[in-house]
């Protein structure tokens, strides 16, 4: 008993902190049931750890393969639709769709928001339009007032009570308030840039945004480095940047490119958040209209020819192989690497590690002091960003809910925080995100009804310093023969949007359009 | 030593503990069942007589006297100091709780009543009898006109009736427990009987403790009137206190109506949407779980149907079978035409298809996000899209005196979902000035008269509420979306200032 009763303090220790770990009390509450929901890293690892691919029993012939049913995938399925080619076929390793937007019933299991589209961004807005999310008859992008999330947004623990907002501004000297005055005039000022072109400095997608020298040249330091170099040193100026950072590219501020940083607050430009009770999995049931996703297929080879090109892909021991005329490899790089081995590797792709639970409560916790349950709440001394509500958007304020709870492991070494994750089980997890939580909610473990954890080891591409502008990324959205490319990963941040983007370019490649979606100069 | 005055001193407190409980009973049963003049006389009758029983019955107790007395007195202790609890705790879960009533207060008679005589026989060796009447009897009375005094003036305000009976139930039980020393050579089985007494004591010590769990002392501070009623629902604090003006109902703390003027807000409520159309056949009614706005929409024979979606299940529950409630809804909720819906108006609004002539809103003034989300733009236009050509609907938008810029946010955001809007206030001396809005997708005059019997809005008063003086101008206001929650922001801000 002793000894399990050190694995733990040692466990919450080294996830929650030491502080955390001596405070933690032996638990009589027993852990509340649930499974493990992770990515499918085992058969994934057959990529990495198999041999030549396996010959194929069958033959089919497509016009297009698509490599992937994340939202890239699913959002280039969508555009070939639109130009009606229909004989599409779409492979899924994993049993369900959505990638890192998938959802359960009722609550994310990854991506859970969008912002509003602005002007330029006619592709999401035509998502929107279709999903009724922008009204009919409204010209300009007015979001109906159901989706957007609804007030209060975000809430923040701070010494033992809430705050609304996110920035802790309880105690705060005035020092530190004109330090949070003069970082937000850093991003109005980049909000309202414009090159010579009038392309803005940072826009989502990333592709319709400006490459002058005086953007570019952020990508050449860490965000720890351009606060230094501005004299904002403010403690709580520091967590609010680099929550920010954690929560959008899962990396510490030394391990994020200042452009990346910049471009989480400047690219929002105020522009409201758009979800829905499961996320973004509302945004990949409807993509997914367009065509059927064969899933539990892993595609484990992909070779150009003549006329296109040859693909492999196997379930279990049945392997099937396709003449497409067209591939759309719909998947990270690092899986690129090995499932087109003819094709020059990629270079500075990597990628954060993410552990999302989803807590199953009978009611709600009883309320703690300050500001009331909003959509977001994020405890300061926490490395988790805390827990999104997901009855929140629906205006249940009353009884069961489901917290999904997000810890991004920030290790300065990808590697070391995947295996980490992947050496935590679905007990250890759910005890860690309890043991996180309870100190805002003592009472969350007696309410935890269920528990379910979901591993993601390849979560997230990380903006690092000099990736966004590395020639390496910018070549590996380039078609290779036959084969186009569509991922997040390939603009430096990990965005529905930009998968959206990517989706559909690869879709435009393929259709014979030849025009990128960009937007008119 | 002789240990008759301390005796004596018993004989007071076990008249002051009868008398409370008789008060206590009296007291609930006014309280809970209305009517006062009937309870207290039922009561103190039922009482009396109870008293006879027991003095009629202390004849067949023959031996043992001592410790029957201190037997008796345990019982005493544990009935009258649980009684009004129990009658709290009884009353709205038990159905037949008048009879309910009657025997617990028939019980405490009984047993108030063996208790003098049995100790009068006690005492009858050490006194002469004429001695013995005498004392006996003049401490009785002392010891009631202690009782009657202390009860209004003291115990009623500052404990209130639960911890009254309580603390006098533990009296009791001291008395039985010094009794133990005192009668000592008189007791067999003296161990057992202090065990006896100590349970006691600590079952009543217990229900002290958890007294606060059936209302607070600072509950009950916070309250002029007593607490009558109090349950907390998964959805709010639902408590009913009753005074001179007679009762009134809050949520969370905030009050609802008062039984003295309700009438004025509901008519200002309900009848202005009503009168705007020639006969109105389908209504629908948002909150309102007192069941107040819905009998005065059931005074309309041309109502078909009426639907009232509120929350809280146990609000609308509470107006059903409360009887002072159901008296003064006039049982509206019984009524064949209403379909009750337990549920969040909004969401339930998302769902429903059919349309309805005429919606009356009630909702709790808008102190908290859940609530500010039905005075949302989202909220009316879900709402407007119910309504049937020409339909009406009324809201209650809490004070434009007090509150300004929450009354004129709720008025223009109405507007922005698309409604014509005619604000209107009027006085409710509970309130102060109360603001309203009548409302309708197309453009519409402002009702004339309304047809059905009333006691406050005639022609005249009608057309009055739709002036506003100039203290009441607009002012300039954000319109209430989802996504921003002003009202909630301008209602803290401004009630904040009053209170």
């Amino acid at each position: 008993m002793a000894t399990l009763e050190l694995s733990r303090r040692e466990l919450l220790a080294a996830f929650l902190g030491t502080a955390v770990a001596c405070r933690a009390r032996r638990e009589e509450t027993p852990l509340p049931p649930g499974e493990l929901a992770g990515a499918s890293h085992e058969v994934g690892h057959r990529l990495r750890d198999a041999g030549p691919p396996p010959q194929p029993s069958r033959w089919e012939s497509h016009d297009v393969v698509i490599a992937g049913a994340g939202v890239a995938g699913l959002a280039a399925a969508w555009r070939l639709a639109q130009s009606n080619l229909r004989d599409v076929v779409l492979f899924e390793l994993e049993p369900a769709i959505g990638g890192t937007s998938r959802s359960g019933a009722s609550y994310p299991w990854g991506a859970h928001y969008i912002i509003a589209p602005s002007d330029e961004n006619r592709v999401l807005a035509q998502l929107l339009r279709e999903m009724g999310v922008i009204e009919d008859g409204v010209t300009s992008n007015v979001i109906a007032e159901q989706f957007i999330c609804r007030d209060p947004e975000e809430r923040l623990f701070y010494r033992g009570r809430w705050y609304e907002g996110l920035y802790p501004a309880a105690g705060a000297t005035h020092e530190d308030l004109r330090q949070l005055r003069a970082f937000e005039a850093e991003i109005a000022k980049w909000a309202a840039w414009r090159d010579a072109k009038g392309r803005r400095a940072f826009t989502i997608p990333v592709a319709y945004a400006s490459d002058d020298a005086e953007v570019t040249a952020l990508d050449r330091m860490s965000m720890r480095t351009w606060l230094d170099a501005r004299g904002l040193t403010s403690p709580r100026l520091r967590w609010f940047v680099e929550y920010a950072c954690r929560d959008d590219y899962g990396a510490l501020l030394d391990d994020t490119s200042a452009w990346a940083g910049v471009f989480y607050f400047a690219s929002r430009d105020n522009r409201p958040v758009i979800t829905w009770p499961e996320g973004n999995g509302r945004l990949v049931a409807h993509l997914a209209r367009s065509a059927p996703a064969r899933t539990g297929w892993l595609v484990v080879h992909i070779e150009p020819t003549e006329t296109g090109a040859d693909v492999i892909a196997v379930r279990g021991d049945e392997a099937v192989g396709v003449h497409a005329k067209h591939v759309i490899f719909a998947g990270p790089q690092f899986i690129a690497d090995r499932v087109i081995p003819s094709r020059p590797r990629s270079e500075g792709f990597t990628y954060g590690s993410w552990m999302v639970a989803n807590l199953t409560l009978r009611d709600r916790p009883s309320p703690s002091p300050g500001f009331p349950l909003a959509w977001d709440n994020v405890l300061y001394d926490s490395p988790s960003l805390g827990y999104v509500v997901s009855t929140h958007q629906r205006g249940i304020d009353h009884g069961p809910t489901t917290f999904t709870y997000y810890y991004p492991l920030c290790d300065a070494h990808p590697r070391q925080a995947r295996e980490r994750l992947l050496a935590t089980g679905r007990d250890a997890w759910a005890d860690i995100a309890l043991t996180d939580l309870s100190r805002a909610h003592p009472d969350l473990r007696k309410l935890t009804a269920r528990l379910d954890v979901m591993r993601w080891g390849h979560a997230m591409i990380r903006p690092t310093p000099g990736f966004v502008t590395s020639p390496a990324r910018a070549r590996a959205s380039a078609p290779f023969r036959n084969i186009h490319f569509a991922n997040t990963d390939l603009s430096a941040v990990p965005l529905f949007e930009e998968a959206l983007y990517h989706g559909v370019r690869a879709g435009e490649e393929v259709a014979g359009t030849g025009t990128n979606p960009r937007p008119p100069a | 030593m002789n240990r008759t005055p301390i005796l004596f001193l018993n004989v007071l407190v076990i008249a002051a503990c009868g008398l409370i409980y008789e008060l206590l009973a009296g007291t609930v049963a006014s309280y809970v069942l209305g009517d006062s003049v009937t309870q207290f006389s039922l009561i103190i009758g039922l009482y009396l007589s109870a008293l006879g029983v027991g003095a009629w019955l202390s004849r067949f107790i023959d031996r043992d006297l001592a410790t029957r007395f201190v037997d008796v007195e345990l019982a005493v202790a544990l009935i009258g100091g649980l009684s009004a609890p129990l009658l709290f705790f009884g009353f709205g879960r038990l159905q037949w709780f008048s009879l309910f009533l009657y025997l617990v207060v028939f019980a405490i008679g009984v047993l108030v009543g063996l208790e003098l005589p049995i100790l009068m026989r006690i005492l009858r060796e050490q006194l002469d009898f004429k001695e013995l009447v005498s004392r006996v009897l003049s401490f009785d009375y002392i010891g009631s006109l202690i009782a009657a005094v202390l009860f209004p003036l003291f115990l009623v305000p500052r404990l209130g009736l639960v911890r009254t009976s309580i603390v006098f139930g533990l009296l009791n039980a001291a008395v039985g427990l010094y009794g133990t020393w005192l009668l000592r050579p008189l007791l067999r089985g003296v161990t057992v009987l202090r065990v006896r007494a100590a349970i006691v004591a600590v079952i009543l010590i217990v229900a002290l403790v958890h007294a606060d769990a059936l209302t607070s002392m600072a509950e009950e501070e916070l309250y002029v009137d007593d607490i009558v009623y109090s349950t907390s629902s998964p959805y709010q604090r639902i408590l009913i206190t009753k005074g001179a003006a007679g009762f009134q109902l809050f949520l969370n703390g905030n009050l609802q109506f008062s039984s003295a003027d309700e009438y004025r807000y509901h008519e200002a409520l309900v009848h202005p949407a009503m009168a705007s159309l020639a006969s109105p056949r389908r209504v629908l009614i948002l909150g309102g779980g007192d069941g107040l706005a819905l009998r005065e929409v059931l005074k309309y024979r041309s109502v078909e149907s009426v639907t009232l979606v509120d929350l809280d299940p146990k609000m609308t529950a509470l107006s059903r079978t409360f009887p002072p409630l159901g008296a003064l809804n006039a049982h509206s909720l019984r009524d064949p035409r209403v379909r009750v819906v337990n549920q969040d108006a909004m969401i339930w609004l998302e769902q429903v298809r059919s349309l309805f002539d005429v919606a009356i809103v009630d909702f709790p003034d808008p102190s908290s996000f859940s609530l500010g989300k039905l005075y949302t733009t989202r909220f009316y236009r879900l709402l407007r899209a119910r309504l049937a050509p020409g339909g009406a609907v009324a809201v209650q938008c809490t004070s434009p005196l007090y509150a300004p810029r929450s009354y004129w946010c709720i008025v223009r955001t109405m507007e922005a979902a698309g409604l014509r809007v005619r604000p209107y206030q009027t006085t409710v001396p509970s309130f102060g000035v109360w603001g309203f809005a009548l409302a309708s997708p197309r453009p519409f005059d402002a009702p004339m008269h309304v047809s059905v019997p009333v006691r406050f809005l005639d022609d005249a008063t009608l057309a009055a509420m739709f002036v506003f003086p100039r203290d009441m101008a607009p002012v300039p206001v954000e319109i209430n979306r989802l996504d921003n929650q002003m009202l909630v922001r301008y209602y803290e801000d401004e009630w904040r200032r009053w209170s």
